[in-house]
């Protein structure tokens, strides 16, 4: 099948400095259509799946649950219910190995084979209702940013009042190599895709709805043109960029505004939504079903056949990696996410989560090893860094201790895309000695404030 | 020629002297007053600026004392005839505060405990937590990788078989590097007390085994051939209760099945002699 | 059918998975790459010179390199570094750049002792590569200059210029050895010439403004003499004379993005601003402005010299004031000062105030506003 053509009337923007990788790895998957994986027998669903609050679990062992029914409600505003993946019995909770790296709370559940749903909420006509019902929806149905923070969506559609915001912009950037979940959902779902856009759109009482994408998902985009008059969204195609899909230069590259350090997106009248979330937000108003399940891909160079599957929140890492037919080799790196911001784990006993857009194998031979040249001041972290930013000079202040002199380069305005570290040559650890300076300045602040 | 040198000599004297005058003249007028008691206390303090006492520095600290808001107590490196000293000047009496050294309360070296991962980064304690919280299979031991060493203005401390262990002659018990381990496995404690049980981990006992050979299991063996109170028990583990001390000979009394309750010095030749024994193998 | 499927399925056993912080993924260009690239870039200067000076400008080429990467297995011996950072390629340039800077004829001992000021005082005194706050090509050539004037100003026309091209190679490469050299001005007549930068500093001054005092350069700057300049057919540094080459190599450089583009343009901008204003008020003071661009060291250290990574200011704007100072403080040197040429005077003096120049010309990053001074409210 031939590439499609850009379509003429397309806007094509993009923000200033970052990097292209060459090797982009979105060839393994790309052109594999979403699969809904089978029922498991077990699912290890985690309890802190959103950022802010851990919501509180209400089942307890030995209950019966349906799929789509409460296990956790939330605890705060700040914070978003978890619902079965399935039906049958609540095993209890047990501690599984987190995406962090540390052990962490999950409910284990026991699937009984008939995968019943309870009784779902009934449908919203969300063209002839307030923002309020829409939001709450949005908010009992578990809904988190499915791009890779998990922020609670109903918490970035609420701005504080003073703020007004005139731009809904929907992240279909999927910058991050090797990922193409968001990609299929936009292709084989665009009006789901675009119908959540116009509801986020309402919810946040915006009129502009825009839906920005990379313009190497031609097809997607090309889908979705046809047919986003009829829910009145607007198509913004962007340079193949990465971090296109950074916030912060995302609303720039769709409104020229720049959000200001230490500011909100809605702060320059913007709220930004990921495709994913989008669909799932589709979803969640026009039949109730709560987020228990998301497209991610599961790719890299050792997976046998790379593919984008349906998974349900809970499903381990393995059992993920079974339905691709297992890997070909050894792989020397398991990352959560893509490779330019994911996590790398320890073990494939971490389970699918909300936000988990990606398990991404690396091959033993593309994982470099880690040695330390100096840095000989070449200037190609300045020219990747899209918060124009001194990673060079902040990682040298990093080996020093000079926290202080960090704060002087504005290390806090770092969002930690990976660009500077992807383009180093003397392949210096930039990110993580930015990641330190970040945390013990944190640190610091803190205990001067409990002074 | 004699008359050259003489001149030359002769102007280069008359201008430093107006010049002596003249810096003389400028700090009596323009000398800001301080207090001659904090030089001498500045004097008799270390030096070592090592910020145990909280403040920025030995400077700190003596106008600190000086104005009254601090005791010399609090300066953990001077020895109790310094401390004495500084009293007499300020004119004040002295609490005396134990002397105290640091611990790193963690056996786990590499033989003991299985480095699960591999790690690729940055060769620092600090900066590994952040990466997947470190490559040590036991999720609460010492990492090896020399934070606390080299925060320790006097290089009190040792990796010896990727483990921090602290040279109690050397330490001063500044507390430097409590602050600084992720993982708060280094105590402060009264130089007195030679006992440590050598495992920071609160988790259940069988986990624990999993990763270490030398955890704490929560035996309770110790607590009972030791005295009231000489222990405290803390959830799946046993602490000392350094406020109520045992003594040297409650190692041999215990037979700590595990072996991480050891006095300081037993678990610096483990160590040593371990070290030495993969260099042999 | 599924317990088939099941013996296929190999699944990672996770012991062998690393962990390290993202991202993942790295450019596959390292240090090693982008040295390699420099030299490619050197390769045009380097073939005009051997074309302009023969064998002794390939001998000289020869030694400064040896020196340099002995030097640094050296150094790295002694100071407990593997051997094997000398394979960063950053000697190699080291040497190149220092042999372009050195006359056409030069003793081994002489690039020896370039070797040793580049290398050793030059970079790994300061900690080897990127730890230099000077240029170790330009330290080394100054240097020389200081210790040995006059080996160091001893030029040797081109072959283009000389009548008896024929036996050129032959002559200057008995020449090589110095203490030769008198015999060798025996055989051949005109053994050294000026270079027209050390011409015009000779030329007497004329302050006020006549024909003479027009006609003052006639001899060296003329549209004839440029384009044997542009070329390189002149007396200099083996280096630093075929503007022509220095500029294909400098296209190199800027479209693999391994030098500032902001160094060389507001390098040679100011010099060319600042001797043009001085030419137009005393014609006789100094040549015009092109005949400044063309000869002397100055295009090779706007390209190569000055451009250096390491010692150069990192963001654009910090580029943009280093070259200015260069270019002030090279026409100073050159029209008020002692020596006729001044590029790696002021290119030392300009690393020195690289740090401050980066402290004033910080990037200001994305969506920057002033810290508003309220609090409270």
């Amino acid at each position: 099948m031939n590439e499609q053509a850009i379509n003429k009337d397309l806007k094509i923007v993009s923000f200033k400095g970052g990097v292209h990788p060459q090797k982009d790895g979105k060839i393994l998957s790309k052109k594999a259509s979403i699969q809904t994986a089978p029922l498991l027998e077990r699912y290890q669903v985690i309890v802190s799946q959103n950022i802010g609050a851990p919501p509180k679990v209400v089942v307890s062992a030995g209950d019966e649950v349906k799929k789509g029914q409460l296990l956790a409600e939330a605890a705060g505003f700040v914070s978003v219910p978890l619902h079965s993946p399935t039906s049958g019995k609540v095993e209890g909770l047990v501690d599984i190995p987190g995406p962090m790296g540390v052990m962490t709370q999950a409910i284990s559940i026991l699937a009984d084979g008939k995968d019943e749903w309870t009784e779902l909420s009934v449908s919203i006509d969300w063209r002839n209702s307030d923002a309020d019902t829409l939001k709450k929806r949005i908010m009992e149905c578990g809904i988190v940013g499915m791009g890779g923070a998990a922020f609670p969506s109903h918490v970035k559609l609420s701005p504080p009042p003073d703020k007004k915001v005139d731009y809904m912009i929907i992240n279909g950037a999927e910058c991050e190599p090797y990922l193409t979940a968001d990609h299929r959902v936009m292709l084989e779902e665009p009006e789901k895709v675009l119908e959540g856009a116009a509801i986020l759109g309402r919810a946040a009482g915006v009129k502009n709805v825009v839906v920005a994408v990379e313009i190497n998902k031609v097809d997607a985009i090309n889908a979705m043109m046809e047919k986003a008059a009829q829910f009145n969204v607007g198509i913004v195609g962007m340079k193949v960029q990465y971090p296109q899909g950074a916030e912060k230069q995302l609303i720039y590259a769709v409104t020229r505004r720049k959000v200001p350090t230490g500011a909100l997106p809605a702060d320059v009248g913007c709220i930004v939504q990921n495709a994913g979330t989008a669909a799932a937000v589709a979803e969640a108003v026009n039949a109730g079903i709560p987020l228990i399940e998301r497209v991610t891909t599961i790719t890299g160079e050792p997976v046998v056949n790379p593919g984008n599957w349906r998974l349900r929140l809970g499903t381990p890492i393995s059992e993920a990696l079974k339905l691709c037919g297992g890997v070909k080799c050894e792989p020397g790196k398991l990352i959560l996410g893509g490779p330019m911001m994911g996590f790398a784990q320890r073990s494939t006993g971490v389970s699918v989560m909300k936000n988990t857009s990606g398990i991404l194998l690396l091959d033993k031979s593309d994982v470099t090893q880690y040695e330390s040249s100096p840095c000989i001041r070449c200037g190609r972290c300045l020219e990747a860094c899209p918060m124009n930013l001194q990673p060079s000079a902040l990682s040298q202040l990093a080996e020093a201790g000079q926290y202080e002199n960090a704060l002087k380069y504005n290390v806090m305005d770092c969002i930690e895309c990976g660009a500077c570290a992807f383009a180093c040559p003397a392949h210096r650890p930039l990110v993580q000695h930015i990641r330190r300076l970040k945390a013990e300045i944190r640190n610091r602040t803190k205990k001067e404030i409990k002074k | 020629m004699t008359s050259t040198i003489i001149l030359s000599v002769l102007a280069l004297s008359i201008l430093g002297i107006i010049l002596g005058l003249a810096i003389g003249l400028i700090s009596k007028l323009f000398g800001v007053a301080t207090d001659p008691k904090v030089d001498l206390v500045l004097e008799l303090l270390p030096g070592a600026n090592c910020g145990g006492c909280g403040k920025a520095g030995c400077a700190d600290f003596a106008r600190a004392l000086v104005s009254g808001e601090a005791s010399p107590g609090q300066c953990p490196v001077s020895s109790q005839e310094v401390m004495a000293q500084i009293a007499q000047v300020l004119g004040m009496a002295l609490e005396a505060p134990d002397k105290k050294i640091a611990v790193v309360l963690c056996g786990g070296d590499i033989q003991q405990t299985k480095v699960k991962t591999l790690y690729n980064g940055v060769n620092d304690c600090i900066s590994a937590m952040l990466v997947a919280g470190g490559p040590k299979s036991c999720a609460y031991g010492c990492l090896g990788m020399a934070s606390c060493a080299r925060a320790c203005p006097f290089n009190a401390i040792e990796i010896i078989n990727g483990l921090a262990v602290v040279h109690n002659e050397l330490c001063v018990g500044c507390g430097v590097c409590v602050k600084t381990c992720p993982r708060n496995l280094i105590k402060l404690v009264p130089a007195e007390a030679k006992v440590h049980i050598y495992c920071s981990s609160p988790e259940k006992a069988a986990l624990k085994m999993k990763v270490c050979n030398v955890p704490c299991i929560a035996c309770r063996k110790c607590v009972k051939s030791g005295e009231e109170g000489q222990f405290t028990i803390n959830g799946f583990r046993v602490e000392v209760n350094y406020d109520n001390y045992p003594g040297e000979d409650i190692v041999s009394k215990a037979g700590c099945p595990k072996n991480c309750l050891l006095t300081a010095a037993q678990h610096f030749e483990i160590e040593r002699n371990e070290e030495a024994g993969e260099v042999v193998a | 059918m599924s317990e088939e499927i099941k013996k296929e399925i190999m699944l990672p056993k996770g012991e062998e998975l690393v962990l390290s912080s993202s991202p993942h993924i790295h450019v596959t260009e390292n240090i090693q790459s982008i040295m390699l690239k420099v030299v490619l870039a050197m390769l045009p200067a380097l073939a005009a010179a051997i074309w302009f000076f023969g064998i002794p400008a390939l001998l000289v080429i020869f030694w400064c390199v040896l020196f340099c990467l002995v030097l640094e297995i050296i150094w790295c011996r002694i100071a407990g570094k593997p051997a094997s950072v000398v394979k960063d390629g950053s000697a190699l340039v080291t040497g190149l750049l220092l042999a372009m800077n050195l006359p056409p004829v030069t003793a081994w001992w002489v690039c020896l002792l370039g070797a040793l000021l580049a290398i050793w005082l030059g970079k790994q005194v300061f900690g080897g590569l990127g730890q230099n706050p000077f240029n170790p090509a330009a330290v080394a050539r100054v240097g020389l200059l200081i210790a040995l004037p006059r080996q160091l100003t001893y030029w040797i026309p081109s072959s283009g210029m000389t009548a008896d091209a024929a036996n050129y190679s032959e002559v200057f490469y008995a020449a090589a050895d110095f203490t030769k050299i008198e015999q060798a001005g025996q055989v051949i007549d005109g053994i050294t010439c000026a270079t027209p930068l050390s011409i015009a500093q000779n030329t007497p001054k004329i302050l006020d403004s006549g024909v003479a005092a027009a006609d003052n350069f006639a001899a060296i700057a003329n549209p004839e003499s440029y384009w044997q300049y542009f070329i390189g057919n002149m007396g200099g540094s083996l280096g630093e004379t075929s503007t022509l080459a220095i500029l294909i190599g400098g296209i190199i450089l800027l479209s693999f993005k391994l030098i500032r583009w902001q160094i060389p343009l507001f390098y040679l901008g100011t010099v060319a601003v600042f001797t043009g204003l001085i030419h137009l008020i005393w014609p006789g003071v100094t040549p015009p402005p092109l005949f400044h661009l063309l000869t002397g060291g100055l295009m090779l250290a706007a390209f190569f010299m000055a451009t250096d990574m390491v010692t150069s200011p990192i963001t654009g704007r910090g580029a943009a004031i280093f070259g200015i100072g260069l270019g002030v403080m090279t026409c100073v040197i050159r029209i008020w000062g002692g020596f006729p040429e001044g590029v790696s005077f002021s290119i030392l003096l300009m690393n020195a105030l690289v740090p401050l120049i980066e402290r004033m010309a910080k990037l200001k990053p994305f969506g920057f506003r002033k810290p508003t001074p309220a609090k409270g409210a």
